[in-house]
């Protein structure tokens, strides 16, 4: 059925419909981080007076810094230890077989449908007994195994996908089963890397619970705990520019990864989803 | 795929004679398994049972880090004094209600999206650009980018737009929305996106059979396409519950629950962290979990009971 023009018109007007709702809040953070203080709460959407200073305060003082590396330096590596951990047993789930397969996978559920908030009070407690409260590690442990599950059903979906009789087809050609791996399989799996290192970077760089609730100052205050405790003029006022500035600087470069791989992420995502 | 046929018939004709030897392959391939998940599945225990346990004993408790000598046990004290307080069932209510009207209408527009992008192609790509800038940003940064949007003191652009003279966060109606609005924004798209992957489940000609037969448009939707959805639908919709009833980074953005917007988690988060209560806040813990349980089993039995094909023909 080919669309009518009246029927074009209507889908165009409800595309321009979502996008600008999609939009708007985004493209308002902008303008107020570009806004002078005293035009902050002007309530125009263009700003009277554009100025960089937000920007310039948010990286001259100190809080907003320690935080980015926190940030970064937190979930790159809660990232990696889930991918590389769950690779291993999302190749077990997907190729072998094995009795009990079904109890990790209930597991895994388990721990995805699991309240976040009922594990905060034990850790604080316990993380301040052995000297892990406000330090990486004490933000990667609890990271990491809330990022299993989805690398586990991630992977496992795409592990499902490979073509794996193409490795003993190698093997047969002459070829070691390390080179088969490497030639073969290692190319094949890569995508599906990737995308699930996305997806669970982003789920560790969204944390706000346990960063707010194990951490206490620049040692390892992530970004999102850092916006909520961002020192305004008076206890009644926020800085409302300096924190639209941060936050901008910490969406724009992550909105561009996504856009560029959304292709990929889409899939991951309902792969893990719904397959899983 | 040569391979393959050769293998198979080979491996079949040792399994005969020498079963033993496919036994001891069986447990190597076993043991290979287990050293696998292993690491993952140690992990995931460690760190979710032991504290889990741990919340389970502190709630039995007086433990109040303020006065540390005078923990003691003190059996479901705790328990009552939660089940007992005003505070806890006003926040179940301010929890359920964000819960069903973020749920209801992320579905609803979810599943719009879904067809929209199912039916037009040009609307897929598009669309799904779109839809994943909400999922990019921090849902801290979402809530502030929305904060600002709605409140007056803050000069928003919604207050302007709608005329309104008082500031919306400033009481509770206005902040119900602006927090809804939220995590609508934030999820809706990736609803869409689930409920798309169902939607391309649904073999046309099976629709174009109906439609042949004479079946509207609706009945095509209600009777073919939702029931073989029904496995989209129930991931979707089981996820986003459990996240909506576990909201806490909005609400704490929003000024912390102000106006009687408290969520459960932010009740059981300022229990154990500003009054450092840690009794009362395990027993807090311990009772959201059971809400999520609850609410988990509700949909797993609900949907589970019609879930095979035989069941859906009502």
């Amino acid at each position: 059925m080919k669309p009518t023009a009246q029927q074009k018109f209507g889908w165009s007007g409800a595309f321009a419909v979502i996008i600008v709702v999609s939009l708007v809040p985004v493209f308002w953070l902008i303008m107020l981080s570009l806004k002078t203080p005293a035009s902050a709460t002007d309530g125009a959407f263009i700003p009277h007076h554009w100025t960089l200073s937000n920007y310039h305060d948010i990286f001259s003082a100190g809080l907003f810094t320690s935080a980015l590396r926190n940030s970064i330096g937190i979930a790159l590596i809660s990232t990696a230890l889930a991918v590389v951990i769950a690779s291993s047993a999302a190749y077990a789930i997907a190729r072998l077989d094995f009795p009990g397969k079904r109890a990790i996978l209930a597991v895994a559920l388990g721990v995805t449908m699991f309240p976040q908030i009922s594990l905060v009070g034990p850790l604080y407690n316990l993380w301040r007994q052995i000297g892990l409260f406000d330090t990486w590690p004490g933000l990667i442990i609890p990271y990491l195994t809330f990022a299993l599950p989805l690398s586990i059903y991630t992977l496992s979906a795409f592990f499902r996908e490979i073509p794996w009789e193409l490795e003993q087809a190698a093997e047969v050609d002459g070829a070691t089963p390390f080179q088969a791996f490497m030639k073969i399989i290692a190319p094949l799996a890569t995508p599906g890397l990737v995308t699930t290192f996305i997806i669970v970077f982003l789920l560790c760089w969204n944390d706000f619970i346990f960063a707010i609730s194990l951490t206490s100052s620049n040692a390892a205050q992530t970004v999102p705990a850092a916006l909520a405790q961002f020192p305004g003029a008076s206890q009644f006022t926020q800085p409302i520019g300096d924190i639209a500035a941060a936050a901008v600087v910490v969406t724009i470069p992550v909105m561009i990864i996504v856009i560029l791989f959304q292709r990929r992420i889409v899939s991951g995502l309902t792969a893990g989803a719904v397959k899983g | 795929m040569t391979t393959g046929a050769v293998a198979a018939p080979a491996a079949a004709g040792e399994q005969r004679p020498r079963r033993r030897q496919l036994s001891d392959r069986v447990r190597a391939e076993r043991k290979l398994a287990y050293m696998l998940v292993g690491p993952a599945v140690i992990v995931m225990l460690l760190v979710i049972a032991y504290p889990f346990i741990n919340t389970i004993v502190l709630s039995l408790q007086r433990a109040d880090l303020r006065f540390p000598t005078e923990n003691k046990w003190v059996g479901l004290d705790n328990y009552w004094a939660v089940l007992t307080s005003h505070l806890w069932w006003m926040d179940i209510i301010h929890t359920l209600i964000i819960t069903l009207v973020t749920v209801t209408v992320e579905f609803v527009l979810g599943m719009l999206l879904a067809l929209a992008m199912h039916r037009v192609a040009f609307a897929r790509s598009v669309l799904r650009t779109i839809g994943l800038i909400p999922y990019a940003i921090v849902t801290v940064v979402a809530a502030y980018a929305w904060q600002y949007s709605w409140s007056l003191n803050d000069g928003g652009w919604i207050p302007h737009l709608l005329g309104l003279s008082g500031d919306p966060l400033s009481h509770q109606f206005g902040s119900y929305v602006a927090i809804c609005m939220t995590d609508i924004w934030r999820n809706t798209p990736f609803v869409a996106l689930l409920l798309l992957a169902g939607l391309s489940l649904v073999p046309d000609e099976l629709l174009e059979a109906a439609r042949v037969d004479g079946a509207t448009a609706w009945q095509r939707f209600t009777r073919i396409t939702l029931p073989l959805m029904k496995p989209a639908i129930l991931v979707a919709l089981l996820f986003r519950t459990l996240d909506a009833f576990r909201i806490f980074d909005v609400i704490y953005i929003f000024a912390q629950g102000a106006n009687n917007t408290e969520s459960v988690s932010m009740l059981n988060y300022s229990t154990l962290l500003n009054r450092l209560n840690l009794g009362l806040g395990s027993a807090v813990s311990v009772l959201v979990f059971v809400c999520v349980m609850i609410i988990a089993a509700l949909f797993i039995k609900g949907f589970g009971a019609g879930a095979g094909p035989a069941g859906d023909s009502g």
